[in-house]
């Protein structure tokens, strides 16, 4: 596949794109974790829900 | 399960957690096969290879929009029917479409400079995406400046309902005003004027890209539920210490 004279806007490009897709995906996984991370030093800390349930139920 | 039955965040929380690995696999199987059809495309007879940024540009256009658009109808949630859900749909879609519209700004200012000439013109179509692009910014900025959420929530409802007036604006620019970038062509009257060759790796891109909004969107929701679950609990838990 050869991609012509303007090879390295169509590779900045895709590479961009990847980046930023990888970086929003990293970023979402981490704050979820940072959120239950959270939730289990409230549960430790014995603050329950107003249903009762644990903190950490989902 | 019925759609009222998701206005309740753990109910909301159960359904995301058995559709996320499901979406998350079709996203990456669309979007596989989209790259592959995209690097077997043959080159346009005018653009040579460089049309190959228009299966990256184009999704990430179209969904610049589509994410205000999701925005504008959680906003009316918010403002209207006071949904639990539609103010962390619109807060958890804001950096998501952020995110598109900055990749759409990049990918067009470098698929322009080896067609046009140059990166950047402040035609009516860039200059309303970047509009567009500013709009996001703005939202999340005011829902980290204001403390109260249910004041934050109203306040970016209201912001998000008068920025969707720039949708029809950044969709007709090209017909409205003399621009150097080029009309519609797949959504157009008259039908697409694309060849299949072009069209069909640029749809399965365009499916794959929503599918991968579609799931992020999701698990931001599920993010942003916990996080106003631990403000609660946190400010339970200072109560009982005062008391």
């Amino acid at each position: 596949m050869s991609l012509g004279p303007y090879a390295s806007f169509i590779v900045t490009s895709y590479t961009l794109v990847a980046a930023v897709v990888v970086l929003l995906i990293v970023w979402i996984a981490i704050d979820y974790r940072l959120q239950k991370e959270r939730l289990r030093e409230l549960e430790a800390s014995g603050v329950t829900r107003r249903s009762g349930r644990q903190a950490t139920d989902t | 399960m019925t759609l009222i039955d998701l206005a309740n965040p753990t109910k909301f929380l159960a359904l995301t957690a058995r559709v996320l690995p499901w979406l998350a696999g079709l996203t990456a199987i669309l979007l596989l096969i989209g790259l592959y059809q995209s690097a077997v495309a043959p080159d346009d007879y005018q653009q040579g290879a460089t049309v190959k940024i228009m299966f990256i540009h184009v999704p990430n256009a179209w969904l610049a929009m589509f994410v205000w658009g999701v925005m504008s109808i959680a906003a009316l949630g918010t403002l209207v029917w006071r949904h639990p859900l539609a103010d962390v749909a619109a807060k958890a879609a804001a950096p998501i479409g952020a995110a598109f519209t900055f990749l759409a700004l990049v990918t067009g200012s470098l698929w322009g400079r080896p067609m046009w000439g140059t990166y950047w013109e402040w035609d009516a179509r860039l200059t309303s995406v970047l509009i567009l692009f500013l709009m996001y910014l703005g939202l999340m900025a005011l829902w980290r400046a204001v403390d109260d959420p249910s004041r934050a929530a109203r306040a970016a409802a209201v912001l998000t309902l008068v920025g969707a007036l720039n949708l029809p604006i950044i969709k007709f620019s090209v017909d409205w005003w003399n621009t150097l970038h080029q009309p519609a062509s797949v959504m157009r009257i008259g039908g697409p004027s694309l060849d299949r060759a072009f069209l069909i790796p640029l749809l399965v891109m365009a499916i794959g890209f929503t599918l991968l909004f579609v799931t992020l969107h999701l698990a931001a929701m599920r993010n942003e539920i916990l996080r106003r679950r631990v403000r609660s609990l946190q400010m339970m838990q200072a109560s009982q210490q005062a008391a």
